[in-house]
C-alpha cells in the first residue's frame, strides 16, 4: 500500500486534517476521506465542472487538483455556503428561478457563481456565460442559471434573502413566459 | 363492428384487403376473427398467448397495455403498430 | 375511462411556481446521488472492456486478477444464466433478455469497442482498476463495420447468426444485420406524386450522439446473508430496473429490491441496465456491498447512444401549396443488438402533416457501436431533420412562408396519421400561430451571413402504469408517497396536482419518491409520461381522500356524506364549514387516519408538438455557428409549473442545438470512439447559447383532468432542422448532414463558392 501524506488545511473555515495517498484528487479527498459529497464527479478530467470548489477564493476542478495540493491553502466547497438554517442568496436565486432540474451540476455552479460575484459584483449576460462555460449543464439549457446569477448579484447588492411574499409578488428575472389558453 | 386496418406487410396473407369489419368485444376475439378469415395473422401478432414483441396495439388512437384484454367497441377503430417508448 | 376536463377553470395551484420540495437538499449539495451513498464494506466493482470493435472471445483468464491483493470477487458472463430467446415485457417495451444479457457481460464476441467482457471487486477503486487490467481477455479481431448502409450490405460483416429480418411479426427466410422492417402505406403515393406540381426529394445523415447526462450511471448492490438483493441505483424507473435485472439473474422479483437515488440527468439512457446486475453478482460472490460507477469514457462507448441515420425524404406538393405524397425511406442504426428507435421514427416523420398518400419504409440496422437506447423522443429528431428541411425546401421553391406553409398542411384534431391512427385533439395549429405571432418571428434580422429557420416537432408522450398513495397528518399537510424518480422537478409538479385537488397549498404537500416495496409498480420516468400520468395517480388520491374527508365532515355534522360539498379545501354543508386543516386536526377521533390511494394506466398519448424558431449568423471564415435569438412554441396542455415545463423547453433545445453543431461519435479506421470525453464530444456551454425564449401554449388534452401533455421530450425533435433552415438562410448553403459542425459547413460554404 502507498504511504500516505499527511494534510492540513483550511474547509469551510474549519482547520482540517486527513491523511491520503500522492495519486488521490482533492475531490477524491473531499468525497471519499471527508465526506463531503456536494462536489461530483462527472468527468474526472476537468471538462464538465461538477466538482468545481474554491481553492484560495479560485474557482477550480476538484479533479484537477491533487489533495495534497490543499496543504497550507483554504478551500470552500458547497457545504460551507448555508449559513445556519438559512441558504446563501445564490442558492435561494437557483431555487426561485428554476435553475436546476436534475441538480448534479448545481453545486459547481453554484462555487463559481461564487468565486464570480466575489470578484464582480454586476457581471454582463456575456461576462456569466463565458465565466460559467466550464460548468456543463445538460437539463436546464442554462437560460434559468444566468438568471439565477444575475438575481444573486442583485441579490447580494441588497444583502438581503428575499421572503417568500416578495417571491410571489416580484416576478424576478424569469422568463414572462406568454401563455397562450385555448378553451 | 370494429375497423380493424391491416399493416401493407401483411397484403401476402390479406391479399388487397387494407382494412376491414369484425365482430368482437375484445381484442382476442377481434384477432381470432382476423384469424379464421386470414389464417397465419395471428401468428404475427401474437407470442406465446401475448401481443407479440414490439407490435402495439391502437385501439381509438390509445395505447392499450391490457393486450388481449383490452375492450373493443362496435365504432372501434384498431391498428397494429410498432411499440414505442420514450426516453 | 378518461376523467371530465376541468375546463377554462382558474386553478389555486396548477400554473404557480412553488419552490421544489427537494430544493434545499439539492442546492446545499446534501441530496444524495449514487455515488454519494455511503455503507460500511462496500467494495468497488470495475468492469473490463473490449478495446476492439468486433472479435471472437476466444478465453477469459482471470486468475492473476484474483490473486492481486484486495480483489474480493470477480465475474464474467458465465455467471450470468443462459437466457436464450426469452422475452420480457418492461413496460415501456418488450426486451430480449439474451441480448440484454450479452450486453451486460458479453457472451463469446465482442460487439463493440467498449463492450464489456469482464469484471471485478477490490477494496478500493483504484486496485479494482489495476485488478481488471491483470485479467487476460484472448480475442480474435473480426472486420467491423458502423455506417448503418454499409452494415445493410450482403457482405457487410454480420453481428449475430441468427438475425432474420421482422416485418410486422413476418420472417425472412436469410440472415442479415437488418432485425426490423417497417412499412406503412396510405393512399396511392406513386399517382399523386406524378399529379404533383413540384417534387422534392433529399438524402440526410445524422451520427451518434448520446444523451450526455452529467451524472455517471452508478450502482451499489448488496446480496444479503437472507438472499435478498437490495440496489441502490441512478435509474430513470426503479420497478424497470428491478425486473430487468431479476430477470437477468433469473431470482424471483420479490427477492430484488432497488432503491432510487437522487439520478443526475437520464433523457432515456438510464432506462436499460448495466451495472446493475454486475454489481449483484459480485456482491453474491463476496457478501459485501458492491458500488461500481463509470468514468466519463466508459458513459460514451459502454451505454447507450441515439441512433446515427440514413434518410431519404420525398414531397410532393401542387403549386397553391397543398402537400399530396409523401415517401420516406430511413435506416438507423441498432448497434450491437436489435431493438432500435426505427418504430418511432417511422411513425414520426411525416407526423406533423395532412398526407393523404404516403409512403415510409424504415430499417432497424445492427452495427458495431454500442447498442442505442432512447434519447428524449427516440427517433423523431432524426426524421424531423430530413422532413422539415425538404418543407422548408419546398415553401421556398413554391413561394410560401415557412408557417403560412405549415398551417396549411398541418394536423389537427381527426387527421390520420401515416401509420393509421388518428389524432384526437391536438395543439399543432396553435403553436404554429403563437410563432407567427411571437416576438421573435415579428422582429427584423438584418445582417450578412445571418439567417432565420423555423421547424417543427412532434412526440407522442405514453401513458403507462403509476401508483401513489397519500396521508392526512394531523397538521394539515399529506405525505405523499410516489414511484416516480425525480429527473426535473416532477415530484413537485406530482404534489401540485395534489395539492389542487385537495385545496390545498403545495407547500403542504410532502413528496417522497418511495423504492420498489414501498410503492406500488411505477413505470419509468420518461416518455414525458410523468407529471401525465404519477400526476392523475396524484389527483385520483386526492379524489379518494377528499370523499373520506366528506365522510368525517358528515360524522361530525350528523348528516350524509352526499350532503357535503368541498370547494378550494373547504368543507360544507348547511351552513356549516370546516377547513382541511381544521378537519385534520379531527381524524383521530372520527374514525383514525386517512389515507388515499391510485393505480393508473391511461392509455396516453397525450400528443406533444412544438415550433421552434432561431436565428443565426454564421462566421464565413470559420464556419463558427452563433444562435442568436431561439424561441420555443410547445403545446404543454396545462402547464402545472411553469417554470420547470419552460425548463423542459429549454434544455431540450439546447440539447438539439449541440445534436445540430457539434455532437458526434468520431471512430477511427478500426471502428473505436475517438471522443470519448466532454472535451471532444462537444456539448453546448453556456456560452454557446442565449436566453431561450419559451411560449407555452395550452391546448388542454381531454384525457387528463388537469390538461396535462407530456412535455419533456418534443422540444429536441426541431432544433437541428430549425437550426439547418436557419444556416441556409445564412448562407445559401443547404446542410443535409448532421453535426453541421465548422469542418462541414466550411467545406460546403467553399464549394458552394
Amino acid at each position: 500500500m502507498a504511504k500516505k501524506i499527511h494534510v492540513t488545511t483550511e474547509i469551510n473555515g474549519e482547520p482540517v486534517e486527513f491523511l491520503c495517498e500522492a495519486r488521490q484528487s482533492l475531490l477524491e479527498v473531499l468525497r471519499d476521506t471527508l465526506q463531503l459529497t456536494g462536489a461530483k464527479e462527472g468527468c474526472n478530467n476537468g471538462n464538465c465542472g461538477a466538482c468545481t470548489v474554491l481553492l484560495d477564493d479560485q474557482p477550480v476542478d476538484s479533479c484537477l487538483v491533487l489533495g495534497v495540493e490543499a496543504e497550507g491553502a483554504r478551500i470552500a466547497t458547497i457545504e460551507g455556503l448555508a449559513c445556519a438554517a438559512h441558504l446563501h442568496p445564490i442558492q435561494q436565486c437557483f431555487l426561485e428561478d428554476a435553475a436546476l432540474q436534475c441538480g448534479i451540476c448545481t453545486p459547481g455552479f453554484i462555487m463559481s457563481t461564487k468565486a464570480l460575484l466575489d470578484r464582480d459584483a454586476n457581471p454582463d449576460e456575456h461576462t456569466i456565460r463565458f465565466q460559467l462555460a466550464g460548468n456543463l449543464c445538460r437539463c436546464t439549457g442554462y437560460d434559468k442559471i444566468v438568471r439565477a446569477v444575475q438575481d444573486s448579484a442583485k441579490a447580494l447588492a441588497k444583502n438581503a434573502v428575499r421572503s417568500g411574499t416578495e417571491r410571489d409578488q416580484s416576478n424576478g428575472n424569469r422568463n414572462t413566459t406568454e401563455r397562450i389558453q385555448i378553451r | 363492428m370494429a375497423k380493424v386496418y391491416i399493416p401493407a406487410q401483411w397484403r401476402d396473407l390479406t391479399g388487397t384487403t387494407t382494412q376491414l369489419e369484425i365482430e368482437g368485444a375484445s381484442l382476442k376475439q377481434i384477432i381470432d376473427g382476423l384469424e379464421r378469415k386470414f389464417p397465419g395473422i395471428a401468428k404475427r401478432l401474437c407470442e406465446d398467448g401475448q401481443i407479440a414483441a414490439g407490435l402495439a396495439v391502437s385501439i381509438d388512437g390509445d395505447i392499450s397495455s391490457r393486450g388481449l384484454l383490452a375492450p373493443v367497441s362496435p365504432t372501434s377503430e384498431i391498428h397494429f403498430l410498432p411499440a414505442i417508448g420514450g426516453g | 375511462m378518461a376523467p371530465k376536463n376541468t375546463e377554462a377553470k382558474k386553478y389555486n395551484v396548477i400554473g404557480t411556481r412553488p419552490i421544489r420540495h427537494d430544493g434545499a437538499d439539492k442546492v446545499t449539495g446534501r441530496a444524495i446521488y449514487g455515488s454519494d451513498l455511503r455503507m460500511t464494506g462496500t467494495v468497488h466493482g470495475k468492469i473490463l472492456r473490449s478495446p476492439h470493435a468486433h472479435a471472437r472471445i476466444l478465453s477469459i483468464d482471470t486468475s492473476a486478477a484474483e490473486r492481486l491483493p484486495g480483489v474480493v470477487a470477480v465475474a464474467t458472463a458465465a455467471d450470468l444464466p443462459n437466457l436464450k430467446d426469452k422475452i420480457a415485457n418492461l413496460g415501456e417495451g418488450s426486451v430480449n433478455l439474451a441480448h440484454l444479457s450479452a450486453n451486460v457481460l458479453a457472451h463469446g464476441k465482442a460487439l463493440y469497442k467498449g463492450h464489456a467482457v469482464a469484471a471485478v471487486a477490490a477494496t478500493s477503486p483504484h486496485v479494482a482498476e489495476e485488478a481488471a487490467k491483470l485479467i487476460k481477455v484472448e480475442y480474435e479481431p473480426l472486420p467491423s463495420v458502423t455506417w448503418v448502409l454499409d452494415a445493410m450490405k450482403d457482405d457487410a460483416p454480420r453481428l449475430h447468426d441468427d438475425v432474420r429480418t421482422n416485418s410486422m411479426g413476418k420472417k425472412s427466410d436469410k440472415t442479415s444485420n437488418v432485425p426490423t422492417h417497417i412499412h406503412f402505406e396510405m393512399g396511392n403515393v406513386d399517382e399523386a406524386f406524378s399529379k404533383a406540381d413540384v417534387v422534392i426529394e433529399r438524402e440526410f445523415k445524422t451520427a451518434s450522439v448520446h444523451q450526455g447526462y452529467i451524472e455517471p450511471h452508478v450502482s451499489t448492490a448488496l446480496w444479503n446473508e437472507d438472499g435478498h438483493l437490495t440496489i441502490w441505483t441512478s435509474t430513470q424507473g426503479s420497478f424497470t430496473a428491478r425486473q430487468q435485472t431479476a430477470e437477468l439473474l433469473q431470482i424471483p422479483v420479490s427477492q430484488v429490491t432497488v432503491v432510487p437515488c437522487e439520478i443526475g440527468g437520464g433523457f432515456g439512457g438510464k432506462i436499460a441496465v448495466y451495472l446493475e446486475p454486475v454489481a449483484a453478482i459480485l456482491s453474491r460472490k463476496c457478501g459485501r456491498p458492491v458500488k461500481m460507477t463509470m468514468n466519463r469514457d466508459e458513459v460514451f462507448e459502454g451505454t447507450g447512444p441515439t441512433p446515427g441515420s440514413f434518410v431519404r425524404i420525398k414531397l410532393g406538393a401542387t403549386k397553391a401549396g397543398q402537400l399530396v405524397a409523401g415517401e420516406a425511406w430511413l435506416a438507423y442504426d441498432a448497434g450491437a443488438f436489435p431493438g432500435g428507435m426505427i418504430g418511432p421514427g417511422c411513425m414520426c416523420v411525416f407526423s406533423c402533416y395532412e398526407l393523404a398518400n404516403a409512403r415510409v419504409d424504415g430499417y432497424d440496422v445492427l452495427n458495431n457501436k454500442p447498442k442505442t437506447q432512447a434519447y428524449r423522443a427516440p427517433g423523431a429528431t432524426q426524421a424531423a431533420f430530413a422532413c422539415e428541411s425538404v418543407i422548408d425546401e419546398l415553401a421556398e421553391k413554391l413561394g410560401i412562408d415557412p408557417i403560412e406553409f405549415r398551417l396549411q398542411n398541418a394536423v389537427k384534431e381527426g387527421s390520420r396519421r401515416v401509420d393509421g391512427p388518428v389524432y384526437p385533439k391536438i395543439g399543432f395549429i396553435e403553436t404554429l400561430q403563437a410563432a407567427q405571432n411571437s416576438p421573435h418571428w415579428k422582429s427584423k434580422l438584418e445582417g450578412k451571413y445571418r439567417g432565420r429557420g423555423i421547424a417543427s416537432g412532434f412526440w407522442f408522450n405514453i401513458g403507462l402504469k403509476s401508483c401513489a398513495a397519500a396521508h392526512v397528518n394531523p397538521d394539515g399537510t399529506v405525505s405523499l408517497v410516489e414511484g416516480s424518480t425525480d429527473i426535473g422537478g416532477t415530484r413537485t409538479s406530482v404534489a401540485m396536482q395534489l395539492a389542487e385537488t385537495l385545496g390545498i397549498t403545495a407547500e403542504a404537500v410532502k413528496p417522497r419518491v418511495a423504492d420498489t416495496d414501498g410503492v406500488g409498480y411505477t413505470d419509468v420516468t420518461g416518455g414525458s409520461r410523468t407529471t401525465f400520468a404519477t400526476g392523475l395517480a396524484a389527483y385520483e388520491v386526492g379524489l379518494d381522500i377528499v370523499k373520506q374527508m366528506s365522510e368525517r365532515a358528515a360524522l361530525l355534522w350528523e348528516c350524509k356524506a352526499s350532503e357535503v360539498k368541498c370547494a378550494d379545501g373547504v368543507y360544507q354543508s348547511n351552513g356549516k364549514s370546516i377547513t382541511f386543516k381544521e378537519l385534520a386536526a379531527k381524524l383521530s377521533h372520527t374514525g383514525g387516519p386517512v389515507v388515499g390511494r391510485a393505480a393508473v394506466d391511461p392509455e396516453g398519448p397525450s400528443n406533444g408538438f412544438g415550433t421552434h424558431i432561431v436565428d443565426v449568423e454564421v462566421d464565413p471564415e470559420t464556419a463558427k455557428v452563433t444562435v442568436l435569438r431561439y424561441t420555443v412554441v410547445q403545446d404543454a396542455g396545462k402547464a402545472i409549473h411553469p417554470g420547470y415545463v419552460e425548463g423542459q423547453m429549454q434544455g431540450g433545445a439546447v440539447q438539439g442545438i449541440g445534436w445540430a453543431l457539434n455532437e458526434e461519435y468520431i471512430f477511427d479506421d478500426k471502428d473505436r470512439m475517438l471522443n470519448a470525453n466532454y472535451l471532444d464530444y462537444r456539448m453546448p456551454t453556456a456560452l454557446d447559447v442565449p436566453m431561450i425564449e419559451t411560449i407555452i401554449v395550452e391546448v388542454p388534452n381531454p384525457a387528463h383532468p388537469y390538461g396535462v401533455r407530456g412535455v419533456g421530450e418534443t422540444p429536441i425533435v426541431a432544433p437541428p432542422a430549425a437550426m439547418a433552415n436557419a444556416i441556409y438562410a445564412a448562407t445559401g448553403v443547404r446542410m443535409r448532414e448532421l453535426p453541421m459542425s465548422p469542418p462541414r459547413l466550411w467545406a460546403a460554404m467553399s464549394a458552394k463558392s
